[in-house]
């Protein structure tokens, strides 16, 4: 076997023996499922709720996304404002810096007092919690713009426009585009955190529900679905990120 | 002789407001429609303000400064430039770097997608007069920097600009492809008849191709000597091992000596 070869196997023969180690520790110590339920268990709790695991993870899915998606539009103008106008950034920057210290999750009981418990409050944890890097990212591509470029275009009568749509959007596409896989984290995050304070539905949600019944093989069939959704939203923006600004990806140390 | 094409009269130029940096002061130069002007000078002498200053990329403290006969209090829109960094966009082709301009001008801006294969092909024509023939589907970063170089040329002279503003094109190459892009932009320049400044810190460079050098002081920089070059044209590289251009580079040489220990 090659050594490429093995390192094109080493992450299924680790995950595997990860589950089959953790399996072994449950059978041979004897660990009650209450406490740490085997992958077995877990399995078995998977396909006996796959139903409301699926109804729920749909919920789950779609809240996230849509508080990314407002992140996203809110983030991109906001980091244009910031990265064209000195004056917008000098004077934002702090109250940006200061929102974001905040942890989210205390917000969530101002967002159930405003619009009760339901799928709003999550939608809007995810957001609140994952636009902050989206601005950051975009307003620092427009910032490192290279001078000469600009010199270049305003020498030619260039408005401000021009630059900015020509130079400014197109450099700040990398940082855009690497900024989204932290910002779908954070906004999974977000709307998981909400939907277990205040939702009744989404993967949040049934956990808050199973751990009140002390329902831990359910616990932690619910983790997995997170990580098998938190996993494939990930894949997908880093791979629209390597679709869009494929440009940036030349050196085979960056990418991936 | 004819009206100055471009005319700086007495230009004062300070970077920073109050008590900023004075990096010109009682500049005066003139160049004429089609002369191949270059700047020498110690380094922080204000050669890139000067190109600023000529450009509309900034305005005066005190004095004027005259493009085509209007004094300029806007970017002129009649320039190419040329850096020593190439500045291509490397999320273009290298084609598409070079339209980038007729982006921008007009009449080209508001032509350009009716008639966009006359202006790739003027493009491709233009690429291969600096021996870049089949290089435009390329990205920047496929290309040696001497060819990045090249390109960057041709971005400057897309949309036939009256007025070429070099700085330091060739200063990141080694000798042998300066020599080679001397040779293109000496080329260009015969064929086109377009204005150029050249600022550089290679004597030999300035010497060669242009019909005239202005040796600036140090900072604040103003001009302390002003020379012909009298060398026949067309120039071949040969005459760079003459005696005579020896002695005009000599000659300059000893002004930025002085320059530098500040006798004048």
């Amino acid at each position: 076997m090659t050594s490429k070869q093995k390192i094109a196997l080493a992450p299924w023969v680790f995950t595997l023996g990860f589950f089959l180690v953790w399996e072994a520790a449950c059978r041979l110590f004897g660990i009650s499922s209450f406490v740490l339920p085997s992958p077995m268990q877990i399995g078995v709790a998977m396909w006996e709720y796959r139903t409301q695991l699926s109804f729920h993870s749909f919920h789950t899915l779609w809240m996230t996304f849509a508080g990314f998606v407002l992140a996203v539009v809110f983030g991109l103008l906001l980091g244009l404002a910031l990265g064209s106008s000195k004056i917008v950034h000098a004077g934002t920057y702090p109250l940006l810096v200061g929102f974001n210290a905040i942890p989210k999750v205390a917000v969530v009981p101002i967002l159930v007092i405003w619009f009760g418990v339901g799928w709003l409050p999550a939608v809007l944890t995810a957001f609140l919690i994952s636009f902050f890097p989206i601005v950051v990212n975009v307003a620092t591509g427009l910032a490192t713009i290279e001078p000469e470029v600009e010199d270049v275009l305003k020498a030619l009568g260039a408005s401000k426009l021009d630059i900015m749509t020509k130079v400014g959007l197109p450099r700040s596409m990398p940082y855009f585009f690497g900024s989204l896989k932290v910002a779908i984290t954070l906004a999974y995050v977000g709307s998981v955190i909400a939907e277990y304070n205040a939702s009744s539905y989404g993967i949040g949600n049934l956990m808050a529900r199973a751990s009140a019944d002390f329902n831990v093989p359910l616990l932690f069939a619910a983790l997995i679905a997170l990580a098998v959704l938190g996993v494939a939203m990930y894949a997908v923006t880093a791979w629209v990120e390597k679709r869009m600004t494929g440009w940036a990806q030349r050196s085979g140390f960056a990418a991936g | 002789m004819g009206e100055a094409f471009i005319a700086l009269d007495r230009v004062q130029h300070v970077y920073g407001g109050e008590g900023g940096v004075l990096a010109v002061e009682d500049l005066t130069l003139s160049v004429r429609e089609g002369e191949f002007v270059a700047v020498v000078g110690p380094s922080g002498c204000g050669k890139s303000t000067l190109m600023k200053l000529a450009t509309g990329l900034q305005f005066p403290r005190a004095g004027s400064v005259r493009v085509d006969g209007q004094a300029v209090s806007k970017p002129v829109k009649i320039a190419g430039m040329a850096f020593q960094n190439p500045t291509l966009l490397p999320w273009r082709t290298t084609l598409d770097n070079i339209l980038l301009p007729l982006e921008i001008v007009e009449p080209h801006r508001s032509r350009l997608r009716r008639e966009k294969a006359a202006y790739t092909e003027k493009a491709e024509a233009l690429l291969a007069s600096v021996g870049l023939a089949g290089f435009g589907p390329k990205f920047p970063w496929q290309l040696s920097g001497g060819m990045q170089q090249r390109a960057s040329l041709c971005r400057a002279l897309i949309h036939e600009p009256r007025l070429l503003m070099l700085d330091e094109p060739f200063g990141a190459l080694d000798a042998f492809t300066r020599e080679e892009l001397w040779c293109v932009i000496r080329d260009l320049q015969a064929a086109r008849k377009f204005t150029v400044i050249l600022v550089t810190h290679d004597l030999r460079e300035a010497v060669f191709l242009a019909d005239k050098v202005f040796c600036m002081s140090a900072r604040p920089g103003r001009i302390i000597a002003e020379r012909e070059i009298t060398l026949p044209r067309p120039r071949d590289l040969e005459v760079t091992y003459s005696p005579e251009f020896a002695d005009i580079v000599h000659e300059l040489r000893s002004h930025i000596k002085d320059a530098r220990s500040g006798v004048h």
